[in-house]
């Protein structure tokens, strides 16, 4: 099996995607001259041109909504910006139009747009360009929200994104692009999606169930490994894959059969995926808690700067490995 | 330290200016025009102002809830525009759009029913009077969000371009509207991309109760596209004839050419802003002059004047109208509310795991019965 990056798999995916389909088309700031500030759609513009590679003006919610409305007439729309942070300025579009327009008018028009957009911090952009909002978006009924974690997953879920009727919020994070991983061979299963609305099993355990999605499902399976290497622990792994919907029976017959769970987001505690998540175990595996479930989420507080402030506020390895011994011998005062 | 801004507003006349287009007369001399075309714009006036005021009627019955914003006042605003549109076109429109969508051919108990919260309505009872909807006449639907449509339209209009296809999308809002971020952004796209299409502002003087000259800079609507280089023109809205020779004008330049454009329509709401607005910040002295000048009977005045109606055709006209607005009530009336078991339909256009589905509507159905 070839190993790709996480840019390489998006951008191969765009492409491929673009070829199987002429109403598939890219727009977004800085996309095609200058390739993507994160080089995501490198080589696409010379590729296939500039009518299908929109260089946009600096417009969120113009550029947005006009993909919205292209796609009320059939164009499948596949929109950049350039990180989540920005994507505020396109709320409106999203949220009361794109992912009203379907159900308000009584199913006469689909919006087949995707938005793709990377979120997180650890690289010092500071407050206004670390977040992770991509619970806002979870929060609407009439968008879907995927969030992958591997190359794998990523081209998986873009291709279903890409061939969906309904708008779908594509999360990536910026320290994700450089990761490598697996994918299939072009001609063992090159056409292979992910289905939207279900999580995975990324790696079967027994002792806790460990709920995470993005960048912290990466961190998560190293955790998970060295918990097992280093103390013989068997964590099972659930990498939620779509926030919106969000596949409940997987994550509660997980702790149904390890009885202990711990769920860390990258975003903050308060309201945040990690809060719905808990609130769904008790209300539906209650009785076979063996232990409060844990959350592991960021600070409340503006991303800092200063290197040493950052770190601390983000969670890491660390705050996650308490999380899951508290989960499992108690908290210690 | 603050300064103040010692600047008188400026006043607004509601007639209309003479740069760029000079047209300050109604419209009487119709010996090019067909008709039949103009009885039939006289029709669709004298219904849309019927619709409207039954619609307040209903209103006031409680048959219709939330919102309800009418185009009384409006009707040669509504049906000019209307009457120049080719079947190939689309419309976006604001919260104040039955006239539009009645003005498009789509059956008014239809439209009843969808303002009646019906199964029969347009929107199959899911938008109500601010979201009306008709993808077979390319009725892009009713936008309660200020502003929301005009992206959407500038997109509808790139997805055109996009597959070179005829037509042109208008996008129709109040004259608050050009005040709106999505205003520019989109006046900015549609140029730069020379998309087919006609921003068509309906200035009746006020946003809800702001005048329009305290909310613009530019009070003068039609020339807020000059930083994009934007053709704009404004046109007397109480002239059904010069606001179609003007949309045909304008449609031609943005399918053929590529140019986009404004085009103001200068305007007046014989009532408040909604069915509830007693419109209190309008001197009676300005509501009684703009009523005076009654769009609808002054259309009928100018056709009978050229022998084009006649008192007979205009009562034949006006009784069955009458009874089409009231056979729209009735269906309206009659028509079946949506089932709460369909409460998920239409909520995705790709079925996908773990949404919500029947099961579901079938749940919310039962406590809704309380029977749980």
């Amino acid at each position: 099996m070839p190993v790709i990056t996480y840019r390489q798999a998006l951008n191969e995916t765009l492409r491929q995607e673009m070829h199987r389909d002429p109403n598939v088309m890219l727009m977004g700031e800085e996309i095609g001259v200058f390739e993507g500030s994160y080089k995501v759609t490198a080589g696409l513009l010379q590729e296939f041109g500039a009518k299908r590679v929109l260089d946009t003006p600096i417009a969120e919610e113009g550029f947005v909504g006009m993909a919205a409305g292209a796609a009320m007439i059939g164009l499948r729309p596949v929109v950049e910006i350039m990180t989540i942070n920005f994507s505020l300025l396109a709320i409106d579009q999203m949220v009361n139009h794109a992912a009203k327009i379907h159900y308000m008018f009584g199913g006469q028009a689909k919006v087949p747009m995707v938005l793709r957009t990377p979120g997180g911090g650890g690289v010092q952009l500071a407050a206004t360009h670390s977040q992770n909002f991509e619970v806002w978006y979870a929060y609407v009924p009439g968008l879907k929200v995927v969030a992958p974690s591997t190359p794998h997953d990523a081209r998986g879920l873009l291709r279903s994104a890409i061939r969906d009727d309904d708008p779908v919020v594509f999360l990536e994070n910026l320290a994700l692009y450089n990761t490598k991983g697996d994918v299939p061979d072009e001609a063992d299963d090159g056409d292979y999606t992910i289905p939207i609305g279900k999580a995975t099993i990324a790696r079967a355990g027994s002792d806790l169930t460990l709920i995470a999605y993005s960048r912290m499902a990466v961190l998560a399976m190293d955790i998970a490994r060295r918990l097992e290497a280093e103390e013989g622990l068997s964590i099972e792994v659930i990498d939620l894959r779509s926030l919106r919907p969000l596949d409940r029976p997987t994550i509660i017959e997980s702790v149904k059969k390890t009885g202990r769970a711990v769920v860390i987001e990258e975003g903050w505690l308060t309201y945040g995926i990690g809060a719905e998540i808990a609130a769904t175990i008790q209300e539906h595996a209650f009785d076979y808690l063996d232990a409060p479930v844990k959350r592991v989420a960021g600070v409340e507080v503006p991303l800092p700067y200063a290197k040493v402030l950052e770190r601390a506020a983000l969670p890491n390895d660390k705050h996650l490995i308490k999380a899951i011994r508290e989960a499992l011998y108690g908290t210690r005062s | 330290m603050t300064k103040t801004a010692n600047v008188e507003p400026a006043t607004l006349s509601l007639a209309v200016s003479n740069d760029p287009v000079e047209n300050t007369a109604y419209i009487t001399d119709f010996s090019n025009d067909d008709p039949a075309e103009l009885r039939s714009i006289y029709r669709m006036m004298l219904l849309t102002r019927r619709f409207e005021e039954r619609t307040g009627e209903m209103y006031t019955k409680a048959k219709i809830g939330g919102y309800c914003h009418l185009n009384l006042g409006e009707e040669a605003t509504v049906v000019g525009l209307m009457s120049a549109l080719k079947p190939e076109d689309y419309i976006f429109t604001n919260y104040r759009e039955h006239g539009y969508i009645l003005a498009r051919g789509v059956e008014p108990g239809r439209i009843m029913a969808e303002l009646f919260g019906k199964d029969t309505g347009v929107s199959r009872g899911r938008g109500g009077s601010m979201h009306l909807f008709d993808i077979e006449r390319h009725f892009m639907g009713g936008y309660a969000i200020v502003g929301g449509q005009i992206p959407l339209a500038t997109g509808v209009a790139f997805a055109l371009r996009y597959h070179e296809q005829p037509g042109v999308v208008i996008c129709q809002m109040g004259d608050g509207t050009t005040n709106i971020g999505a205003w520019h952004e989109s006046l900015n796209m549609a140029k730069l991309y020379k998309l087919p299409i006609i921003f068509y502002v309906v200035n009746n003087g006020y946003g809800m109760g702001l005048k329009v000259e305290n909310g613009s800079a530019e009070p003068e609507l039609y020339r807020k596209g000059c930083a994009f280089r934007m053709h704009g023109e404004r046109v007397n809205g109480k002239d059904p004839i010069a606001v179609r020779n003007a949309v045909q004008r304008l449609r031609l330049m943005a399918q053929d050419d590529g140019e986009p454009a404004i085009l103001e329509a200068v305007s007046y709401r014989f009532r408040g802003h909604s069915v509830v607005d007693p419109a209190r910040y309008r001197d009676e002295e300005e509501v009684r002059r703009g009523r005076e000048d009654d769009p609808v009977l002054r259309f009928a005045q100018n056709l009978l004047d050229a022998g084009i109606l006649t008192d007979e055709i205009m009562k034949t006209m006006a009784e069955a109208i009458e009874q089409e607005v009231a056979a729209a009530i009735d269906f309206a009336n009659s028509s079946p509310d949506p089932q709460i078991e369909d409460l998920f339909t239409y909520m995705y256009a790709s079925p996908v795991a773990n949404m919500p589905g029947p099961e579901d509507a079938l749940e919310a159905a039962r406590i809704a019965r309380g029977e749980f």
